[in-house]
């Protein structure tokens, strides 16, 4: 593997997905609002989506849409459509599971009345010791 | 919304183009980009459009509850009964050549489109139902509070 | 952006545009069905049932300053050894890379002799790959059967009590 110029320009796309990927994963795990961690997912994912994309792109091709209809003595070049039927599904089931994970905050939120993650962390540690105590005593009594 | 005349005016209009488009996408997704996946996203657009712009009680006039949950599952009833017709005749789960086997090319083109009709079935209605449920419960900003 | 900002309507504006964008990204990268996906349900659908939870729970993210050393140190650890992974790949759209050779170019040359349509996407998607695709479309019902149960079962119960 020798790196030059052609070997950069060659990888810089991966790269900058790498960096976009890294970005929506820094906003899950830094911050604590529950929606802003859904966006961060979001953009973790589509940077995946893109990634996967880019494995399948050949310079110069073209849409898999065949224009005339034989493939072999074609001189057209066509982009792989492998990964484009693996990410189509995955983009609707990700609006699926993602409008889940907005469903369970909003009764999160009923539940504790916040979204902030360290919130709920308090109130969880709050409730655990006053269910230990109560425990505690009835061991005693 | 009770003031946003214009914005109504240009709903009523889209609604129906919006479906239209959609249903076109659907059925000529064999010849350009598009399939089920896609159609069923683009008609629950249209529905959650008129929703936003309408209000809840009215789209659900046109699209009640009751009926989106149950269609949505009715999608993959037709999937998976295309797979068993096969089934039924002899052939594996989900090879269309069972359709017409004495030209499987047709088979192919009609299982297809079938499939894509059932994606789209399930799609589209639970997209709305999942709309349903998130504006049907009574939230805690009012409208001027934007 | 979507980092510093604490007002979460703009958040959310913000992650619909990304989509609009990156379906852009899709259709220079020659995945025109994918575009399309990624315009409707990331700009269309998504962003309305985000603010539609907005509207249920917040509007502004609290303000506080937390530690961003530790997530700093994890996505540089993380970042370093994705990028590592990368270097023995192959270059951008390359034409002769291991991807290309086997299933994607045999797909284009039987798609249209089995089924006479050209769009190779729907022909896998629907034909060769159809028990996939019965999969992901049950999970999208379940998905959808999830949301229901979670929002509108345990009202009526809650009346009832």
């Amino acid at each position: 593997m020798d790196i030059n110029l052609d070997f950069i320009y060659g990888h810089l796309p991966y790269w900058l997905f790498i960096i976009l990927m890294l970005s929506g994963l820094f906003i899950v795990v830094s911050r604590g609002n529950l929606i802003k961690k859904i966006v961060g997912l979001n953009i973790f994912q589509t940077s995946v989506f893109m990634f996967y994309i880019s494995i399948g792109k050949i310079t110069g091709g073209t849409a898999p849409i065949l224009l005339d209809k034989s493939y072999s003595n074609s001189d057209v070049a066509y982009s792989n459509p492998l990964p484009h039927v693996l990410i189509l599904t995955a983009i609707v089931v990700g609006i699926a599971t993602t409008s889940l994970g907005l469903a369970l905050i909003i009764k999160i939120r009923e539940e504790y009345d916040t979204v902030e993650e360290d919130d709920i962390q308090k109130m969880d540690e709050k409730d655990l010791m006053t269910y230990n105590k109560k425990n505690v005593l009835e061991f005693k009594s | 919304m009770k003031h946003h005349l214009i914005l109504k005016v240009i709903t009523k209009f889209m609604v129906g183009v919006i479906v239209l488009f959609g249903l076109y996408v659907q059925f000529h997704g064999d010849y350009s980009p598009g399939g089920g996946f896609q159609a069923g996203v683009i008609i629950s657009a249209a529905f959650i459009l008129y929703g936003i712009v309408m209000g809840l009680k009215n789209v659900q006039k046109v699209m009640p509850v009751w009926f989106a949950q149950k269609a949505a599952a009715v999608g993959v009833l037709v999937y998976a009964l295309t797979g068993v017709f096969s089934l039924i005749f002899g052939f594996e789960f989900l090879n269309y050549h069972a359709i017409s086997p004495e030209h499987p090319k047709h088979g192919q083109h009609y299982g297809i489109i079938l499939v894509e009709l059932g994606v789209g079935i399930t799609v589209s209605f639970v997209m709305i139902a999942i709309y349903y449920s998130f504006a049907g419960r009574t939230p805690r900003l009012d409208d001027k509070e934007w | 952006m979507a980092l510093t900002l604490n007002h979460l309507f703009a958040v959310i504006m913000l992650s619909g545009a990304f989509s609009l964008v990156s379906a852009m990204l899709f259709v220079v990268m020659d995945a025109v069905d994918v575009a399309f996906t990624e315009a409707a349900v990331g700009a269309g659908v998504s962003t309305v049932l985000m603010l539609s939870t907005m509207a249920l729970t917040v509007r502004i993210q609290k303000e506080k300053k937390k530690p961003i050393i530790l997530p700093i140190v994890v996505i540089c650890l993380v970042g370093i050894l994705l990028i590592y992974g990368t270097l023995d790949m192959p270059n951008f759209g390359a034409f002769d890379s291991p991807a290309q050779l086997h299933l994607g170019s045999k797909y284009l040359d039987i798609t249209y002799k089995d089924m006479g349509i050209p769009n190779v996407v729907t022909g896998i998607l629907a034909s060769y790959r159809g028990y996939d695709t019965l999969g992901e479309t049950v999970v999208v019902l379940t998905a959808g059967l999830g949301v229901i149960l979670l929002l509108s079962g345990l009202k009526g119960r809650k009346n009832k009590e």
